[in-house]
């Protein structure tokens, strides 16, 4: 056998952009990091060791972080359920054969597509600030409003929010394609039965897409977890006012990059993963009560 | 007849109100985003609602374009466009070989890597933005686009996924076929399987497109001088300080910056649906 033909030299030859990024650039940085969160590190002197320290400040000294947390679950507890709500009931409403769907799925989904950009966010700045878009309508419609929905503490992190379901485009996109795959025989069996509308979406609809949005909940779950941009581009870098929109990854952004606390930033990133990790385990877990796999029994 | 006719028409009618106007609901921010560009710099805040300017300006887009110290947008965009085509090239290109040897290859260890990749796609990347900045700046390359650029040409996981994905699709004969004929796996990659993916490849560049474009954080923790600032970074100056009240500058390049995204979705819309319905990822 040639050598150019072994089949194990050649599958490490295609694999090795990914092999060698991942060693580099993912698992070499965990492990450096969970080093670090054991250390008081600020780039300039060696890292120091001061064991547990880190994680003991986290839990007993910091109260920003109490807020940071507390900012963040509001927001993804929020965001992301309102978001795959908004993405199943739109795909449902454009399910059907009519003129002109295929206009509004792109009006509904181009938000999602450049939602990500600073220029959007700078967009809900304004939308929102206390001239804005918002108050503005408000306004027509007999409701004078001068409140700054960016600059009040109460409403901030809100508006975060309504970004964030404003974006439901891309979930919608992906339930869209699994309604498709539902079959209609499904739904004319059960009309037949005389099912109601509710019912059938309770029976069949949510069932069959439940794998689907099992996947989408994990997903947005863990990219709510990590929002940055808006929330730095919404507060101009401070996560205010008064901490109301620090999310989690804008807080250990600021202790990183402003105060050079690498080591205490790791030890957040460590907490982080581990939250997220459990979370995602937990769904996981759970699912089997409410996920329904197709071929189950079958076999 | 007429009676049901006359009963479809009108719940017809009742669904494009209701689809209708909730879909001009949502981009009516985009589209106020743009009109407002084109308004005087004192209208842009009265009357807000309005999308139609009492008179038509491109001054905004001039004093917009003008910058920050002396670099105007044709040097953020120019450092956009050069990170975006860069990193986009080394993404796909290095995904697809990837993806192929994951895909087609039996080789010692691939269910592991494979692993790895799927880990590597749920990874919150707040993990490693620490590390890896602190590797960066030990190589001195702070301030330059490496730290940007270099790591899309290790493959990245989601792209990988995706074409993966689509090589599946490809019925395995084919490669058997050519193997037959004498042609090695690298062949078959070059000559048989790449010409297969298009569809994978462009639904790939696309989104890296996108990605890039809109990156902020990367650019934020590396691009610390003005001449090397993408758009992205660059906008981010209109609420700093002294532009502050530059509404219409503000306005005018925040939509500028909208404009190759929004022209590739509708150039490509048609991959971009495919590639997220075919991975079920964002």
């Amino acid at each position: 056998m040639k050598l150019r033909d072994n089949n194990h030299i050649v599958g490490y030859v295609f694999t090795s952009p990914f092999i060698i990024g991942f060693l580099v650039f993912t698992l070499y940085p965990i492990i450096s990091s969970l080093y670090y969160s054991f250390t008081d590190y600020n780039l300039l002197q060696a890292p120091r060791l001061v064991g547990l320290d880190n994680y003991k400040t986290m839990f007993l000294d910091d109260e920003r972080l109490i807020k940071s947390f507390a900012v963040t679950f509001t927001y993804v507890f929020g965001s992301v359920p309102l978001r795959l709500a908004f993405a199943l009931a739109v795909a449902m409403m454009l399910n059907r054969v009519i003129g002109g769907v295929g206009l509004y799925r792109s009006a509904y989904y181009l938000p999602s597509l450049i939602g990500g950009s600073v220029a959007v966010s700078i967009m809900w700045t304004q939308v929102f600030g206390d001239q804005g878009l918002v108050n503005s309508f408000l306004g027509l419609v007999g409701i004078p409003s001068s409140t700054s929905w960016i600059g009040s503490p109460g409403t901030a992190l809100w508006t975060l929010v309504a970004l964030s379901v404003w974006q439901f485009g891309s979930s919608m996109l992906i339930f869209l394609a699994g309604l498709k795959n539902i079959p209609t025989s499904l739904y004319e069996a059960a009309s037949v039965d005389g099912a109601s509308g509710i019912r059938k979406f309770f029976s069949i609809t949510l069932p069959l897409l439940s794998p689907i949005i099992l996947f989408n909940l994990i997903m947005q779950l863990i990219s709510a977890f990590m929002t940055f941009t808006p929330a730095y581009i919404i507060s101009r870098g401070t996560g205010g006012p008064l901490d109301n929109t620090l999310l989690y990854s804008l807080y250990l952004y600021r202790r990183a990059f402003e105060f050079y606390e690498m080591g205490y930033a790791s030890a957040m990133a460590w907490i982080m993963l581990i939250l997220i990790a459990v979370l995602t385990l937990i769904i996981f877990k759970t699912s089997s009560m409410w996920v329904h796999y197709e071929s189950k029994g079958d076999k | 007849m007429q009676a049901t006719r006359i009963r479809i028409l009108r719940r017809n009618a009742l669904y494009h109100l209701l689809v209708g106007g909730l879909a001009l609901i949502m981009i009516y921010p985009i589209l106020w985003l743009a009109a407002s560009s084109f308004k005087p710099n004192d209208e842009i805040f009265t009357n807000a609602y309005s999308l139609i300017p009492s008179r038509f300006v491109v001054e905004n887009y001039m004093s917009g374009w003008k910058g920050f110290a002396g670099n105007t947008f044709a040097t953020f965009f120019g450092n956009s466009f050069f990170i975006v085509t860069v990193s986009t090239i080394g993404a796909v290109i290095s995904s697809a070989l990837v993806a192929y040897g994951l895909a087609r290859i039996q080789f010692f260890g691939r269910s592991f890597w494979f692993a790895c990749m799927m880990v590597t796609l749920m990874l919150p990347h707040d993990v490693t933005i620490i590390p890896q900045y602190i590797m960066f700046a030990k190589l001195g390359w702070l301030s330059s686009f490496k730290p940007v650029i270099v790591p899309s040409f290790f493959a990245m996981p989601f792209f990988i996924f995706l074409i993966m994905q689509f090589i599946r699709t490809v019925p395995p004969e084919l490669d058997e076929a050519a193997k037959m004929d004498g042609c090695s796996k690298y062949g078959i990659f070059f000559r048989i399987m790449v010409p297969l993916i298009v569809p994978a490849l462009v639904t790939a560049t696309i989104f890296s497109f996108y990605w890039k474009w809109d990156d902020f954080i990367n650019p934020l923790l590396y691009l610390n001088k003005p001449s090397l600032y993408p758009v992205s970074l660059a906008l981010k100056l209109f609420l700093d300080g002294e532009s502050l009240n530059n509404w219409g500058g503000m306005f005018a390049m925040s939509t500028l910056s909208l404009v190759p995204i929004t022209l590739v979705f509708f150039l490509f819309q048609k991959y971009i649906v495919e590639g997220i319905s075919t991975s079920g990822l964002k």
